[in-house]
């Protein structure tokens, strides 16, 4: 009954209710830009001044900086001095630069090998805006032997790894209830490193990015949006499990790879990482966990052979895919965007596990804090944590 | 080496031979608006403030400057503007240039937004001496300092308002010169004479006002731009003139903040110098590098009559400052090339 005493207006009417409203507020902006009411409060100070070098290319023709302004006006870019020198420049497209507009600087500075240098961006007012550049190398350009090279290094701390803990399947497959509990809980423990690992690094890279991003909030938003959307598909038709279960779990690890892929690409791209065989073991080590995880929510399946090769694919290729990415077109931004997507969707499986685990006991609460469980999910989370030390720069 | 390969025809930032001036690509990008700053740094040079002069009735010369303190926004490095304090709108001020044993008298008036106050390096009284109290004044406000011209010497003056360093590198510092009176000094007249600005001995000298000095852009205290005379890099993009039939003679001024020291370097040739230019004999001879400190002085002698024409630089020795701006040539050619 209550729903039936509202009585259904017209459309046109019901357009007018709409439309009233948005007048008034385009009136009310149009008049408070007329009216300036601020004006009241122009104290003679300069604009705010915002620059944000988003990436930095080393080549045979010098440095350029892809540089992004965020100041209250659009900014001038006057001088550009490098170590301490004012050096040569064009900038591309030429002028001010707008509210959000980035563009690239050219300077041809005679950058030294292996050594540091500083850049230092003076704007029309006189404030400096430095960049730093920690280890000078030439950036990778797109050719067929570096793309091919960063391939190799893709696959093998993505890639292999993945198939390396899927082997595991024929062993875990006789395990009884409580292994089964033991490898699921597993499998959640090392997401739950994963979770914290990608968001505190996908923080730390929105700070590098200009404020107009408004990189934590784009995080958390990106995550949880990705989580979300993510359950919506997953539940579309009941909850996931078995092989289906673990094609969610490939995705959501893939797309942390996709992001640890970026992390090696833009440390290349930045000459900061001396990429030794050391580190790119303990990478493959760090991922074959996430084969293991993989194969958990399929032991009551029958999955054919080509489950574990798409699998794979799935959770391992978008390493070689985030290296490509991260050495060519690095922009914290975007990379804090992949990383957050990718902490949604390991969220997601953590939950979805999480819940195929509890289905899969009859006593529930109990099963939560059984020893199989606290020591999978514990085992896990230090497991990665320990394997974490070697690839910590 | 890998990476330093020339890439698609652009200029090769690693040749030793690339296109432009003597300085290559290390180089400020565009030119200064002299005329917008009102200041020409090419002009700055032999532009003396003599004032204005009249007979006392004892017979002593009084020689009357006016100055004003003017806020005003100038352009430091090309498109770079900096909130400058000025003496008659112009960094360094106004140079002063009077005659040993004349009577001086300076009307400063203070049209700025701050307390202001000309400082004088030279003998006076307490009254005079531009500290609080003693001819520090408020925005609106006239005071008159009057003293000797005396040591004769290159001398400078500046605000003494506090905080001193923020009014100091905001701008206001410039020049007092005091030429020796040749009567006074029998055993060096000649010498004297020269120096005396517009005697006949000192036509055949180019006398030149350089005052170094460095501007803090970014208020973190430290200097971002480098100069003599203000602009950087002015004297590299519009070399000075020399001709090389007559002598030279700098005098030449440290203003430079937050750094404790500067210092001149002159290319191919070396230079006699008189420290704070109170001795009619040279302090140093015949050296091509000579440090002050803030505050420090002095004059500089040297003559290119035996090179050859040419583009002769002259610089801080401190090569950050150096590449920062303090730097420039001396154009030199015979006479009337």
């Amino acid at each position: 009954m209550t729903d039936q005493s509202q009585t259904r207006r017209p459309p046109l009417i019901r357009l007018l209710l709409v439309l009233v409203p948005l007048a008034a507020m385009l009136g009310a902006f149009v008049w408070i830009a007329s009216l300036d009411p601020l004006r009241g409060f122009n104290n003679g100070a300069p604009p705010v001044e915002a620059l944000t070098v988003e990436r930095a290319i080393l080549d045979g023709s010098g440095i350029s900086l892809k540089v992004r302004a965020g100041g209250s006006d659009a900014m001038v870019v006057a001088q550009v001095a490098v170590d301490d020198a004012y050096w040569s420049f064009t900038q591309e497209p030429a002028g001010p630069i707008a509210r959000g507009d980035a563009v690239w600087l050219r300077i041809p500075y005679p950058w030294v090998l292996g050594e540091a240098h500083h850049v230092n961006l003076l704007s029309n007012s006189g404030a400096t805006f430095g960049h730093e550049i920690e280890v000078a190398v030439s950036t990778p350009s797109a050719t067929w032997g570096q793309l091919r090279l960063q391939a190799v290094i893709g696959a093998i701390v993505g890639l292999l790894p993945v198939a390396l803990g899927l082997m595991f399947y024929p062993a875990m497959k006789g395990v009884g209830r409580r292994g089964m509990n033991f490898l699921l809980a597993l499998t959640v423990g090392l997401l739950a490193f994963l979770l914290i690992d990608t968001i505190s690094e996908a923080l730390e890279l929105s700070t590098e990015a200009a404020a107009i991003f408004q990189g934590s909030a784009m995080v958390w938003l990106a995550a949880l949006a990705s989580f979300l959307l993510l359950m919506a598909i997953g539940r579309w038709r009941g909850n996931p499990e078995g092989i289906a279960l673990a094609f969610y779990i490939a995705l959501g690890i893939g797309l942390h790879n996709f992001g640890e892929g970026l992390a090696i690409g833009g440390a290349f791209a930045a000459g900061s990482a001396g990429l030794g065989t050391f580190l790119v073991l303990g990478f493959a080590l760090h991922n074959v966990t996430e084969g293991i995880g993989i194969a958990a929510p399929m032991l009551r399946a029958r999955p054919a052979l080509w489950t574990f090769a798409a699998l794979t694919l799935l959770a391992g290729g978008p390493a070689i895919l985030g290296m490509w990415a991260g050495s060519l077109a690095y922009a914290p931004q975007w990379s804090a965007l992949a990383l957050a997507v990718g902490a949604g969707a390991i969220l997601q499986v953590m939950v979805e596990v999480s819940a195929y685990l509890v289905r899969q006991n009859a006593d529930r609460q109990a099963t939560l804090m059984s020893p199989a469980v606290l020591g999978g999910f514990l085992g896990g989370v230090a497991f990665m944590y320990a394997t974490a030390a070697l690839i910590k720069i | 080496m890998a990476g330093h390969a020339m890439s698609g025809g652009a200029p090769d930032p690693y040749s030793a031979h690339s296109s432009g001036m003597a300085h290559g690509n290390m180089t400020m990008v565009g030119r200064v608006d002299h005329d917008r700053n009102g200041f020409d740094p090419i002009s700055m040079l032999t532009d003396w403030d003599t004032g204005r002069t009249e007979i006392l009735p004892d017979g002593r010369t009084l020689r009357t400057f006016e100055v004003e303190a003017i806020d005003m926004e100038i352009e430091i490095a090309p498109g770079v503007f900096f909130p400058a304090w000025t003496f008659n709108g112009r960094v360094p001020g106004p140079a002063l240039r009077a005659k040993e044993g004349e009577r001086l008298r300076i009307i400063f008036r203070n049209l700025g937004s701050h307390p202001h106050s000309m400082h004088f390096h030279g003998i006076h009284s307490a009254r005079m001496d531009g500290i609080q109290g003693a001819g520090l004044i408020d925005p609106g406000e006239e005071f008159v300092y009057e003293f000797d011209a005396k040591p004769f010497g290159c001398h400078l003056y500046h605000c003494h308002a506090l905080p001193l360093k923020r009014h100091m590198h905001k701008g206001m510092y410039g020049l007092f010169v005091v030429d020796p009176d040749p009567a006074r000094h029998p055993e060096h007249a000649s010498i004297a004479a020269s120096r005396v600005l517009g005697s006949p001995e000192n036509a055949e000298w180019q006398e030149l006002a350089m005052v170094m000095n460095g501007f803090d852009t970014n208020f973190d205290g430290a200097n971002e731009v480098y100069a003599v005379n203000t602009v950087g890099q002015a004297y590299m993009n519009e070399p000075i003139r020399i001709d090389k039939s007559r002598p030279v003679r700098i005098y030449l001024m440290n203003a430079t903040e937050f750094d404790p020291i500067n210092s001149f370097h002159l290319h191919g040739n070396f230079f006699d110098y008189y420290d704070t230019g109170t001795q009619l004999t040279p302090t140093l001879r015949t050296v091509d590098v000579i440090m002050q400190c803030q505050a420090q002085r002095g004059i500089l002698e040297f003559s290119f009559a035996d090179h050859e024409d040419g583009l002769y630089m002259f610089h801080a020795h401190q090569a950050e400052f150096t590449e920062l701006g303090w730097m420039g040539f001396f154009d030199v050619q015979e006479a009337g090339a």
